[in-house]
């Protein structure tokens, strides 16, 4: 019989909240991560407005050796450390031990090098200085250097894989990592992605006329998503992390649960159909929402809660109609629908970590969080589904199953179905 | 400048890259850098960029391969400033 995977331990760092405790707070009581910055506007972008994590550097000493730190540069770098690391101590592990653990691996991603890291390489070396680059660069530039310092710093010697899939990064990681455990590959994964959208990136997301620009004046209210007065998403950062353990192992060792994570799907629409570069294929979502229920063994009516993707494009609409069109349910039928987006922006490659760690709290908590600036739902959303189902305000509910989906450029999706441990 | 001086302003390049603070405090030319402060040799060429920096001298590839001990370190500082 194939091995159940339970979720052990969490860390995040959000926009809206560094660690667990803040996070939650935030979550439940819809609390904006998104702030103006000053330097948006001087150059020139259309959206002055982002969700950064306050992010103390300083604290990183804490979770890294003297040496490590000294010269450790990349902000997507030192919110995966501290997110894993904080996912690995909340699951009751220690930190530093001399033993390799061979049966616990670690599935990490991110998107793009920081591109304010590499600038730094170019200058010196277009200057003739290459020689006073150091030893510390390449293991930094590396696709692979988050997860080097996650499994240096844990110990870790099961497979240790650097992923990328664009906006399905988060959800793809942990499904990844769950399947390790579910096969016996493994029996511990520690998984996650992150995310730092530095002003290079920001300034090519811009130019592509994607982002919130109407609402710099109040940075609160940008990010709308399912909302008629949506306008584009608002760049955010971070990561998300988690610690998922084979059934048998966490409850040998008396560890929390904080929920089970039942099944999940990864596929792509190919291109096409509908599908392109930027643009997700509805056959391919579609068949990855069916994949997902399928895989969990659920019916699709017992679903409790989407967590949707819904970024605050034009794609939204699409994205629920989807949903409807995946779990076979509409109207009245259609479960509450939550995005967390709309507190935090789109945090690319952490989006569904992030957002998969929010899904788990809220499982773990027994609430629904709300979908801040939803005050004019889009009327072709609301021709498929209540309005009911889109909850303005924090709902205490009885929360069983959630499903969690990300679509990321290069038409890749990623759904995931936790549940309340039983 | 003394030898001495100098052995004292490299304990604050070496601070960053060794965990044994109070090995550090008590070096001597005789210290080995990879096997008595446990640096990593990797780390061996940020420490010598780092003295490049602070004295604002040039270490060649070929004196930075000699470099084992401290009293190496010094013998290359030594030779380029004074």
């Amino acid at each position: 019989m194939s091995r159940r995977v339970v979720i052990t331990g969490l860390g995040v760092v959000a926009p809206n909240g560094v660690g667990v405790p803040a996070f939650l707070n935030a979550i439940r009581n819809g609390v904006s991560g998104i702030r103006y910055d000053q330097t948006y506007k001087d150059l020139h972008f259309n959206c002055q407005v982002a969700g950064m994590p306050e992010f103390d550097w300083g604290r990183l000493k804490n979770y890294v050796s003297e040496i490590t730190f000294h010269g450790l540069q990349g902000h997507a770098l030192g919110y995966g450390i501290m997110a894993a690391l904080d996912a690995w101590t909340d699951a009751g592990n220690l930190i530093g031990g001399k033993e390799t653990s061979w049966d616990t691996g670690c599935v990490f991603g991110s998107s793009v090098p920081e591109c304010e890291v590499v600038k730094k390489i170019y200058n010196r070396v277009d200057a003739g200085e290459a020689k006073k680059l150091g030893s510390r660069v390449i293991e930094q530039m590396m696709n692979s250097s988050i997860t080097a310092y996650i499994s240096g710093r844990l110990g870790l010697g099961n497979r240790i894989i650097a992923t990328s899939a664009a906006c399905a990064t988060g959800a793809q990681a942990i499904l990844m990592g769950y399947e390790y455990i579910r096969q016996g590959t493994a029996g511990r994964m520690v998984v996650g992605s992150s995310e730092h959208v530095d002003p290079y990136i920001f300034g090519a997301f811009d130019s592509m006329r994607i982002l919130s620009r109407k609402f710099n004046h109040a940075p609160e209210k940008a990010s709308r998503p399912m909302s008629q007065s949506a306008g584009g998403f608002v760049p955010g950062s971070g990561a998300g992390a988690m610690v998922l353990e084979d059934l048998e192992l966490a409850l040998a060792r008396g560890a929390r649960i904080y929920a089970e994570l039942l099944g999940g799907s990864c596929n792509s629409g190919g291109q096409r159909n509908g599908g392109s570069m930027t643009s997700p294929a509805s056959p391919g979502v579609i068949r990855c929402i069916t994949n997902a229920v399928t895989s969990a063994g659920i019916d699709p009516l017992a679903i409790d809660l989407i967590s949707g993707h819904l970024t605050a494009t034009a794609a939204d609409t699409i994205e629920i109609q989807n949903w409807c069109l995946g779990l076979g349910r509409n109207g009245r039928n259609f479960p509450p629908v939550n995005s967390l987006k709309s507190m935090i922006g789109h945090s690319l490659s952490a989006a569904g970590s992030i957002e998969s760690v929010a899904a788990v709290l809220q499982i773990a908590h027994q609430f629904i969080h709300p979908n801040i600036n939803l005050d004019d739902p889009n009327p072709e959303i609301l021709r498929q589904i209540d309005p009911d189902c889109l909850p303005v305000k924090a709902v205490e509910k009885e929360l069983k199953t959630v499903a969690k989906a990300n679509f990321g450029f290069g038409d890749v999706n990623a759904c995931l179905i936790f549940s309340k441990y039983n | 400048m003394e030898r001495r001086a100098i052995l004292d302003e490299l304990k604050k390049v070496l601070y960053p890259y060794t965990e044994d603070k109070n090995g550090l405090e008590n070096i001597d030319e005789n210290t080995n850098l990879v096997k008595d402060l446990k640096i990593n040799s990797a780390n061996l060429v940020d420490i010598i960029i780092d003295a490049e920096a602070k004295y604002n001298i040039e270490i060649d590839f070929d004196s930075a391969e000699k470099i084992v001990t401290v009293g190496d370190c010094i013998n290359a500082i030594a030779e380029k400033i004074n």
